[in-house]
């Protein structure tokens, strides 16, 4: 690996400093299990490596807040993975978190990491995105609240600036019941990437809220307000026509090694179909 | 860049150690190259075989994928922290009794995975076994002598409960889950 030099810093402040004065020279690292990889293979080859976590500012932890729940900047997948809330009222996204990696790469991995890699693959992203997560930054002008929505571009690049950090990711907690679901389509069982990931929402007023990753330069949300969907005394030709319209965007990449892309297409109505059944009796024992 | 030197303190094995490292260095590299403890094997490098795993804090990592500075102030756990004054541990006295290591390379990672997967779930059902080794491969394919292994150091060290049927993340529940058919 390639030299570079260690700040530790333990404030925020200190370190999107860091982050400012070094621009794209510098790399956070936090769980470092994407970072450390491309440190390795030299495809990142920063002069500084900033480790986050020593910062105090900086929340390991996930707490409720006002009808939210706050995700702290440097919790790891196996923490939000078991957090009661998180498997009880955003199933999705607990599930989502439970299939990163192995156990040992939960352990370390972050959701901030997740996000700011910006990896079309993320497990988790799909999770946010039907979850309506926003995801708090901090720069050296101070803090901006993004949906989460408008932090992708492509892979690997995202809106958060150079010199901000991932301080918090915030959801917001469903008073009336709903159901949610993470579907994932891999190579083999166990350890691996994504060729599909599909999440979905289904509130009680019948808006399904449906997104998928995997199959384009960003994870896509889309949704159908009309509640055909979530509707299951209509045919089920009318509502996987309408599944089918939400996938119209998906554009897999042919140069993929994981997955052709009419695989992909035919597995993301497949999983998409799972999601929407899945989140549908989940919403029904929610309520019961 | 003249590689900048860390000083670290840690817990290694039971053991209080200060050493210094290169920044860029990996906690593998360090327990191996500067510590000596070269149970730990070194694999794929990118964390996809956990033929490094180690503990740190209690919790299973791929140390290859760690910086040996991130270690400051943890409590390390390897392999050759398991076998007490005693003899093996009960998860290593397992592995023996069914055969579990062939060739041995990835051993001493699974073994680690065990550790870590039988001190949160004491009593493991085969899938939370299959899932909690799930980052840990066996290149002779060994992996029923393995799982068998960890089900009855499961036994040896708490045998009073019957194991639990479901995994602890429910992804049982969901028609594509990772989980194999029992």
């Amino acid at each position: 690996m390639r030299p570079f030099a260690y700040e530790r810093p333990d404030r925020i402040a200190d370190a999107v400093a860091i982050l400012a004065e070094a621009g794209d020279r510098a790399r956070l690292l936090a769980g470092g299990t994407d970072l450390i990889i491309r440190l390795r293979d030299g495809t990142v080859r920063p002069d500084v490596v900033v480790d986050v976590k020593r910062i105090a500012d900086l929340d390991a932890g996930i707490r409720e807040s006002d009808g939210r729940l706050v995700i702290g900047g440097r919790a790891v997948m196996t923490d939000i993975a078991a957090h009661p809330v998180v498997r009880r009222v955003l199933t999705g996204l607990a599930e989502a978190a439970s299939v990163v990696g192995s156990a040992q790469i939960r352990n370390r991995a972050t959701l901030a990491g997740n996000i700011g890699n910006a990896s079309p693959a993320a497990d988790t992203v799909p999770a946010l995105l039907v979850h309506d997560a926003t995801v708090v930054v901090q720069g050296v002008d101070g803090q901006r609240r993004i949906p989460i929505d408008e932090v992708f571009v492509r892979s690997g690049v995202t809106t958060i600036r150079h010199d901000e950090l991932i301080t918090a990711i915030e959801l917001p907690l469903p008073d009336d019941p709903s159901g949610s679901a993470h579907q994932r389509r891999t190579r083999r069982r166990g350890h691996d990437l994504a060729s599909v990931t599909v999440a979905c929402v289904i509130g009680r007023d019948g808006v399904t809220r449906l997104s998928y990753g995997s199959v384009g330069p960003r994870p896509l949300l889309r949704s159908d307000e009309r509640g055909v969907l979530a509707d299951r005394g209509r045919p089920d030709d009318e509502r996987r026509a309408v599944l089918d319209a939400l996938f119209t965007d998906a554009a897999p990449s042919a140069s993929s090694m994981r997955a052709s892309p009419e695989y992909r297409l035919a597995m993301l109505r497949v999983l998409g179909w799972r999601a929407v059944e899945t989140a549908l009796a989940r919403r029904g024992e929610a309520a019961a | 860049m003249t590689p900048a030197r860390v000083a670290v303190a840690a817990t290694v094995n039971g053991r209080a150690r200060a050493f210094e490292v290169e920044a860029h260095h990996t906690l593998l590299e360090s327990l191996r190259d500067d510590l000596g403890l070269t149970g730990t094997k070194e694999c794929c490098l990118v964390g996809e075989c956990g033929a490094c795993t180690v503990l740190v804090d209690g919790r299973s990592v791929d140390s290859c994928l760690m910086l040996a500075v991130e270690a400051d102030g943890a409590t390390i756990e390897t392999v050759e922290g398991l076998a007490g004054r005693a003899g093996l541990s009960a998860v290593q006295a397992a592995f023996l009794d069914t055969g579990a290591a062939q060739c041995g390379f990835c051993i001493p990672g699974q073994l680690m995975s065990a550790v870590a997967l039988l001190a949160d779930t004491p009593h493991p059902s085969r899938a939370e076994i299959e899932e909690g080794l799930a980052g840990n491969l066996c290149r002779c394919a060994g992996y029923e002598q393995i799982f068998e292994a960890v089900e009855r150091a499961a036994d040896a060290v708490a045998p009073a409960r019957a194991r639990t049927a479901e995994p602890r993340v429910d992804v049982a529940a969901i028609p594509d889950a990772k989980v194999a058919p029992q």
